[in-house]
């Protein structure tokens, strides 16, 4: 191969890729997203009312309307400021939970796969006790007992269940990086087991930690607010589950106040799905085969998407971009590319990596 | 620990007598003597013999009967639709992959919002839409008031008929996840080698995809269906609450409410035995389903 050819190559392989690096689906997550962090720091401060102001005269709720853009909740209080300030407190607790939870399981799931053998199989070990808790009935016991728990001991709670999934997914990631010739030459030249961990292991699945901890948030949203719905989570404060508690707790959809219910219904849906989204386009960014189907050959009437090719000049120049590719290529022998390539494929909740090993 | 047994008895039944709750305390092992070790072993003992003491909260039941009494309707409701949805959703997944680009895998956006959406939230909207406005299904409770549980038709007719608007909200919300994940495996499958040379050798489609796309993309998504198997038992503790539905998950949540400990623990042991007995199935499916993992390390 001409070293002299190298640099242009990789020019247009990278402008290539930055044209559509971003799928358009991880776009339209990042913006929703975007503007709920926005609501979240800003939403306090441009709440018209205060939201736990009550009108005694009320009995009723009041639909939308000039003064309440979105009416208001049937003792009075004003149901758009209800969610501005709530926003802030369910968005804060899913992103703290999928910091911690996201660290917990970088770590375990690393050293676990690049120590191996026997903190390999007690890391295993535990993350998989952790994986078959039933997390709702545990925290609904948990928080139970701890009555008038606040955001940071359900966020605590939330990020000890939730850990384990990344942490299998990391873990055979890890265990078929560390077999990968990169990090043997780096071995050799002697560079120390934190240098091969924070600049040779960890930059390769950066996609794979990135989609752990969105699917993480997404957990721990839904989970919270299922929570606060069931009247355990903080409910003197407000959120969106709260909301839904009161929603619920005052008859909103009896009454017909769809003003009440729908939006912090809606609220939770759209960050879900933005989250939802933003993980589908971290999956197409680190698995070139999912992503959209324009231009794929046919054949026998079907539209195909070929083995892909490997990317041997590309895998040269940008090893940290070539996820999907190097990994099918590099389990030997055994059915080609399966079992690594698969974890993380599949999303958050697969547990398919240990599986194997529990015979 | 928040809640004592007896005073929440007390609590119940004001006009106790001090002989009366004397008693009590004796029968729920209040104040016991003896060390941790010594309580914690006669619970193993007691355990043995399957008895897992008195529920505070449905006095005079055992906690055995208690469950017993909700064990089946979790199982029966929950299970059903477990595995409906995850029939449903592979199936729909492995069309999504095959015909890439059509009608379902362009409507994949839609199913990622159905993902999205709180379960509780669709499901109080489809009970004030068909229960209260409507008045296609009941608003709720296991079976009709008035009938006496047992296999008898008017009994098991209206259990059935109360448990299709639970059912079909679980396996509307749980069914997506199943699909995007067998569509994403299977899109990578499709892609692989033998497949093309499947299709190189003039195999007829379905051939091609039953036998050797789905067969391959479908292992991930065994897994995923072994540990959600034992997570019917803990019930979907939000879709009963909401239906005020007589399982498992709300009888869980009443204990927790009302400080049965003896029922918590109860459930709980009964949790966990399930999912470690369904892993442990799994993993036996799974040496069945991947003939990989017979010959020795995966890796």
């Amino acid at each position: 191969m001409a070293i002299g050819a190298l640099p242009e190559v990789t020019q247009t392989t990278r402008r290539g890729r930055s044209a559509r690096s971003f799928p358009l689906k991880a776009k339209l997550g990042a913006v929703i997203i975007g503007i709920f962090i926005l609501v979240a720091i800003i939403g306090p401060y441009i709440a018209p009312f205060d939201p736990s102001a009550i009108n005694s005269a009320q009995s009723t709720p009041l639909g939308p309307n000039a003064v309440h853009l979105l009416g208001t909740t049937s003792s009075g209080g004003d149901v758009l400021s209800q969610l501005l300030v709530g926003v802030r407190s369910t968005v804060v607790l899913g992103l703290v939970t999928g910091v911690i939870a996201t660290f917990l399981s970088v770590i375990i799931g690393v050293s676990a796969g690049f120590l191996g053998g026997f903190a390999d199989e007690g890391l295993s070990l535990l993350s998989n006790a952790f994986l078959v808790l039933p997390a709702l009935p545990l925290l609904v016991v948990i928080l139970g007992y701890l009555p008038n728990a606040g955001n940071i001991v359900t966020a605590f709670v939330l990020s000890i269940l939730g850990w384990p999934w990344g942490a299998r997914v990391i873990r055979a990631q890890t265990l078929s990086l560390r077999s990968r010739d990169f990090v043997a030459a780096s071995r050799e030249t002697g560079e120390r087991t934190w240098r091969i961990i924070f600049f040779e292991i960890l930059p390769n699945q950066v996609s794979l930690i990135a989609a752990s901890f969105v699917g993480t948030v997404l957990y721990a949203v839904l989970t919270s607010v299922a929570l606060a719905f069931l009247g355990l989570g903080d409910l003197s404060a407000w959120s969106l589950g709260s909301m839904l508690y009161w929603v619920q707790n005052q008859n909103a959809l009896v009454l017909g106040a769809w003003w009440w219910f729908a939006p912090p219904g809606l609220c939770v849906a759209l960050l879900g799905m933005g989250l939802v989204l933003l993980n589908f386009g971290l999956d197409e960014l680190g698995n070139p085969r999912l992503r959209d189907a324009a231009g794929q050959r046919k054949i026998g009437g079907h539209a195909w998407r070929p083995a892909d090719p490997t990317p041997v000049l590309r895998e040269l120049q940008a090893p940290r971009r070539r996820l999907a590719g190097a990994m099918a290529s590099s389990t030997p022998g055994v059915g080609g590319g399966g079992r690594g390539a698969r974890f993380f494929i599949g999303r958050h909740k697969i547990a398919a990596s240990g599986r194997g090993e529990l015979q | 620990m928040p809640g004592n047994a007896v005073t929440t008895m007390l609590a119940k039944y004001p006009s106790l007598q001090p002989g009366a709750l004397h008693a009590l305390e004796v029968e729920f092992g209040v104040g016991h003597a003896g060390s941790l070790t010594h309580q914690y072993f006669g619970y193993l003992v007691d355990l043995a013999h399957g008895n897992l003491g008195l529920s505070t909260n449905f006095y005079p039941s055992s906690v055995a009967t208690v469950l017993g009494q909700t064990l089946p309707w979790t199982l029966i409701l929950v299970g059903t639709a477990t595995v409906i949805s995850f029939a449903l959703g592979t199936l729909l997944g492995i069309l999504a992959a095959w015909h890439r680009g059509g009608l379902l895998d362009q409507l994949l956006p839609a199913f990622t919002f159905l993902q999205a959406i709180p379960y509780f939230f669709l499901a109080l909207l489809a009970i004030d839409a068909f229960a209260l406005h409507w008045h296609i299904f009941p608003n709720g409770q296991g079976y009709s008031m008035g009938l006496v549980p047992g296999w008898h038709w008017p009994f098991i007719q209206s259990a059935v008929y109360h448990s299709i608007l639970p059912a079909l909200t679980l396996i509307f919300t749980s069914m997506a996840g199943w699909m995007l994940q067998m569509r994403n495996v299977m899109i990578t499958t499709i892609g692989e080698d033998y497949v093309l040379a499947a299709q190189a050798k003039g195999l007829s489609n379905r051939r091609v995809v039953w036998t050797y796309a789905a067969r391959n993309a479908i292992l991930p998504n065994i897994a995923g269906f072994a540990i959600s198997i034992g997570f019917v038992v803990a019930g979907a503790l939000v879709m009963e609450f909401v239906f005020s539905y007589p399982g498992v998950g709300y009888t869980l949540y009443n204990a927790v409410t009302s400080n049965d400990y003896p029922l918590m623990q109860g459930v709980f042991l009964v949790i966990a035995m399930a999912v470690l007995i369904a892993n442990l199935l799994a993993d036996a499916v799974y040496v069945l389903a991947d003939p990989r993992t017979r010959t020795g390390t995966a890796y």
